[in-house]
């Protein structure tokens, strides 16, 4: 089914949503891939804060292309979150709770998932220009040297995405993925 | 006759094909994508190959790259043996043309200059170059920018002679199963068959390169083409993964010889983004 929900994407909301609907995301989120992520782990290592506010927080896996002038943002489509497996556990138990990016995830994320009620989103790959279109603002937030793979926060508006595994489990690529005409 | 080319030719052209096939696909790829939304069973793919028709006409009417994955530009230079070249080095020219057309071209700029410490290079640059060298004055340059989505999930497997075509098959197969989602389909699957280990690669980089409504000249080859794309789209993973009947546009197979020994078998999977331009100068 279609489902319109705002940012923060709280525990009750995650909840609400199964593997199979259309979800159209409102409001702020966050955008970071591989770099990012690890230098987030290596400052928790160090004990120190993360740069973002991460209870109910929806991470983005994607670096865009450069914005052209008057534009907020450019090319825009998920990457590849079985990268992010490494360091996704470590986020969704301090409050992570939704996850935007495409393909499979591993076991060890699907457990921190369900642990923490969390949701696991995939926005089309390789439709970047189109889901640009859904992005109304874009802001570095830290990690700028990392140019492409900056953190960023983004406004979203109706941005479309597919729940892919729910917060009990629940796996779309292994259901769907068994399509026969 | 020996013809004189100054390399700032090849900055030149390599330049604008950076730009151009970010934005558009070449018709082959137009007319494939188009094919796959209109063939396409699953209401959910369906409805994704419809985004992305949608995304492709966004990409060409407001020049935003049709992926934000902008690739590692991969450049085939087959050079004519009577040209002469003047001026800088055709390495660094071809690397000029990528920088200038990534950064003039809002292109997004992927490329880590060392594989363990990471730093970006900030201009794409250095592109992985592949020459040869062929009869005649002219220069055909074939631009082929590659997402690391689907190069990712692709494979070399160094089969036995006796593992024959079955092994073949199955090893395709194996790659597009392992790819799934991951790989942004509908994928081009390019594959090598032959060679030694780097050369079956670079067969089916090549491959990929081919328009995919042109087969291999070859009748069995052709005929594996056919079989191994009835074959993968039988296997339902679908647009986006998320179940259908088109999980690929099509199987480009090139073959060379090999060793008694051995049977090399590259598997180069690539996104339903698959660009690739060519210019002859």
């Amino acid at each position: 089914m279609d489902q319109f929900i705002n940012t923060p994407i709280t525990e009750k909301i995650a909840s609400g949503l199964k593997a199979g609907d259309s979800v159209f995301i409102t409001g702020t989120i966050y955008v970071a891939r591989d770099a990012a992520h690890k230098r987030m782990t290596e400052a928790l290592e160090r004990g120190e804060e993360l740069p973002i506010d991460i209870k109910d927080s929806t991470i983005y896996y994607m670096g865009p292309s450069p914005a052209r002038e008057g534009r907020p943002i450019g090319s825009a489509g998920p990457t590849t979150s079985s990268r992010m497996d490494k360091y996704a556990p470590v986020l969704l138990d301090l409050g992570e709770k939704a996850m935007i990016g495409k393909g499979k995830r591993s076991k060890e994320v699907i457990d921190a998932m369900i642990r923490n009620h969390a949701v696991y989103f995939a926005a089309i790959g390789g439709a970047g220009a189109l889901l640009s279109k859904c992005i109304t603002s874009s802001e570095v937030v830290c990690y700028e040297d990392l140019g492409a793979e900056a953190i960023r926060k983004i406004t979203v508006e109706n941005f479309p995405v597919i729940v892919v595994i729910d917060s009990e489990g629940t796996n779309l690529y292994e259901t769907a993925g068994k399509f026969s005409s | 006759m020996i013809r004189e080319m100054d390399t700032k030719l090849l900055t030149e052209q390599i330049k604008e094909m950076c730009m151009e096939v970010n934005h558009q696909l070449s018709d082959d790829m137009e007319k494939a994508m188009k094919c796959a939304f209109e063939e396409e069973k699953s209401e959910l793919g369906k409805k994704i190959l419809s985004q992305l028709q949608d995304n492709l006409k966004i990409a060409k009417e407001e020049r935003i790259p049709i992926c934000q994955d902008t690739g590692m530009a991969v450049v085939f230079l087959e050079i004519g043996q009577d040209i002469h070249f003047q001026g800088t080095a055709v390495e660094d020219a071809v690397n000029e043309g990528v920088r200038l057309g990534y950064q003039e071209g809002y292109l997004r700029k992927s490329v880590v200059g060392d594989p363990i410490f990471r730093e970006n290079t900030k201009d794409n640059t250095p592109a992985v170059i592949h020459y040869s060298l062929v009869p005649g004055d002219q220069v055909k340059i074939t631009l082929a920018p590659k997402g690391f989505g689907s190069e990712n999930m692709s494979r070399v497997f160094m089969l036995k002679p006796s593992d024959g075509m079955d092994g073949v098959k199955n090893a395709i197969l194996t790659a597009v199963k392992d790819a799934g989602p991951n790989a942004c389909p509908p994928m081009v699957v390019g594959v090598g068959i032959g060679g030694t280990f780097e050369k079956c690669a670079i067969l089916a980089k090549k491959a990929l390169t081919r328009p995919v409504n042109v087969h291999s000249d070859i009748p069995y080859v052709k005929e594996l083409e056919e079989e191994m794309l009835d074959k993968i789209n039988g296997l339902g993973i679908g647009p986006g993964g998320l179940g259908g009947t088109i999980t690929a546009l099509a199987v480009n197979i090139n073959t060379f010889a090999t060793h008694i020994a051995g049977l090399p078998v590259a598997v180069n999977i690539c996104c339903h983004v698959n660009r690739h331009i060519v210019r002859e100068i």
